[in-house]
């Protein structure tokens, strides 16, 4: 069915870097050289054999935190992803079904909270809510979940005129069945293709707001707090608050990728003008 | 006709300001979802009683919520802002120096952002298929995936420390000479644009590409026009619309990616401020920013729908 020789060379790469990186967060604490909180050498040491990368600003030894920082990063942007998608699609599928008031009421919400950017509105709400780790992940799966909410009601429209689903409550079956048996299998490959962008979205997010000294606090760090540690090095020429910059870019770039190519089979597969 | 036009506009602008007021209850409201007392919560576990009774009396927390919230947005159309929590200060004066900061930031990435976009796309379009389409198509790639910062961080590194082209850190003061104004926005303002360039470009090309394969390019390329003829006569004008919506959207874009460069740069902007007053949880503050950027951010929106209307006669007739 699906051959890896007919997946484009570019998705092959998105995907493997993807993988590494995954396989990195997970292994962190067997593979790293050191333990991520203690003090191994000199503050900003530079690349050596025994500090692949160097050393961050406390003199702590960067790849081992970078592979920390991987793990924290990975994790609570994939529990932000699939916060934002439980709530979004489930909204967002039951008010394609249902309509009327639920449906406006709920859609009109949706696009108030849109109509205030993301960054400022997390801000808002930041200030007064405890800094943890789960405020943080539902603060940006609650927002993010608008998205989702968007595009999954919008898909749910279109199948739910269908004939297939007319059947299906002509026969009697109850909403849940007709939401979640007939209507999400069939909306489902969009729904994957936009997980790739949510994931993005919520790892450049977190890294935002870790960057801005809002997200995870010290002394864990996801790579945005990473940045933030080592950015007074810059303008002494000390790249270290870069390799971490790069990290990200670098696994949003592959995942991207990846969801490209997703989004490019979904149309495909609907006849669509996919890869033309 | 034109008075039919006149009442479309006037419609987009009652809904903006209508919009505005909701988005000001959800702001308020934003800041009042803690369950329990949110001046405990500022103060943290080990304040005193009498601390926190204080803080409650000025944040006013004996009243009810809405209450305060009409006292604030009451103070707010006086043009009165409220004192800030941590220093006392009044934040209006702040709030408008800084604003003056921001926009002049934001402008000058306009001003070299749009023009730029809308020429490299129309080259895009020019070469379809060729090395700077491809480039385009790249970059795009790589500026949705960039962190703000990765990019601002890579400038200070390379033109600002190696190169010293350019100071790293952008402070600016009132009454600062012009020419040195500029040479302190020149990194932030380049960074600004790199991450809103590819964006514009890749919709300019669409924009135009869509026209492109229209009967009436057709026609003129039948006629012998020239490639660039075509464009620039037949093509352009009818692609400005959703040009100039996509500019808007990205200006939009700009006064919110305006929060993560200043704190790069340490540019004295309203981002800096909001970001500051956020970490010490100064709620007036917070909620004075977010109303303005989420202002700002309605406005310019409200202005790419007008423009879309002004531009496109279609428009102008709903069904």
């Amino acid at each position: 069915m699906l051959k890896i020789r007919r997946i484009p060379l570019s998705a092959l790469i998105g995907i493997a870097i993807t993988v590494l990186f995954v396989l990195a967060a997970i292994f962190a604490p067997w593979i790293s050289p050191y333990s991520d909180t203690s003090v191994v050498g000199d503050v900003w040491e530079p690349m050596s054999a025994a500090h692949w990368l160097g050393t961050d600003n406390l003199g702590r030894d960067l790849l081992t935190r970078l592979l920390y920082g991987a793990r924290i990063t990975l994790f609570i942007a994939a529990l932000a992803t699939a916060l934002s998608f439980t709530l979004g699609a489930s909204l967002g599928l039951t008010a394609a079904v249902i309509g009327g008031w639920f449906d406006e009421v709920l859609s009109r919400f949706v696009d108030l909270i849109m109509s205030i950017p993301t960054l400022i509105f997390a801000l808002v709400v930041l200030s007064v809510l405890p800094v943890n780790t789960v405020t943080l992940i539902i603060v940006m799966g609650v927002l993010d979940s608008t998205r989702v909410y968007r595009i999954s009601r919008a898909v749910a429209v279109d199948i739910n005129v269908m004939d297939f689903v007319e059947a299906a409550k002509l026969r009697g079956e109850g909403r849940i069945w007709v939401i979640f048996r007939e209507i999400l299998p069939n909306a489902l490959s969009p729904l994957v293709a936009e997980l790739g962008l949510r994931f993005i979205f919520a790892i450049l997010f977190l890294s935002a707001l870790s960057f801005l000294g809002l997200g995870v606090q010290p002394p864990m760090s996801d790579w945005g707090g990473m940045v933030k540690e080592n950015k007074d090095g810059i303008v002494f020429g000390i790249p270290a608050a870069l390799l971490p910059a790069a990290a990200i870019a670098i696994l949003s770039i592959s995942v991207n990728l990846v969801a490209d190519w997703v989004l490019n089979r979904t149309t495909d597969l609907k006849g669509g003008r996919g890869n033309a | 006709m034109a008075s039919g036009l006149l009442r479309l506009v006037a419609q987009r602008i009652v809904l903006g300001i209508i919009l505005l007021v909701a988005v000001s209850v959800l702001i308020f409201v934003g800041t009042q979802i803690l369950p329990g007392d949110v001046a405990q919560s500022i103060l943290g576990q080990s304040a005193t009683p009498q601390a926190v009774a204080n803080l409650r009396a000025q944040l006013g927390l004996d009243q009810p919520a809405y209450i305060r919230y009409f006292q604030w947005l009451g103070g707010l159309l006086q043009g009165n802002l409220g004192n800030a929590l941590s220093n006392g200060q009044p934040i209006g004066p702040e709030i408008a120096m800084r604003l003056k900061n921001t926009l002049f930031l934001a402008f000058w990435a306009a001003a070299v952002s749009i023009p730029l976009s809308i020429l490299l796309g129309l080259i895009a379009v020019r070469h379809k298929n060729g090395f700077i389409d491809k480039l385009i198509s790249a970059s795009t790639l790589a500026t949705i995936s960039l962190p703000e910062f990765f990019i601002g961080y890579l400038l200070i590194y390379f033109i600002a420390v190696k190169l010293q082209w350019f100071t790293s850190v952008s402070t600016v003061y009132p009454d600062m000479p012009f020419l040195q104004r500029m040479n302190a926005i020149a990194l932030p303002a380049a960074t600004l644009t790199l991450v809103v360039l590819a964006q514009m470009m890749r919709m300019t090309r669409a924009a135009i590409l869509n026209v492109m394969q229209s009967a009436y390019v057709e026609t003129a390329e039948l006629k012998g026009l020239t490639q660039f003829e075509i464009i620039w006569k037949h093509a352009f004008p009818n692609a400005i619309a959703p040009i100039i919506n996509v500019i808007m959207l990205n200006l939009a874009y700009l006064v919110v990616g305006v929060v993560v460069i200043e704190v790069i740069f340490v540019y004295p902007g309203m981002g800096q401020y909001l970001v500051d007053h956020v970490a010490k949880r100064d709620v007036p503050v917070v909620q004075d920013c977010g109303l303005i950027f989420a202002a700002v951010y309605i406005a310019l929106n409200m202005l790419a729908d007008i423009f879309s209307i002004l531009s496109n006669p279609r428009l102008r007739h709903p069904k």
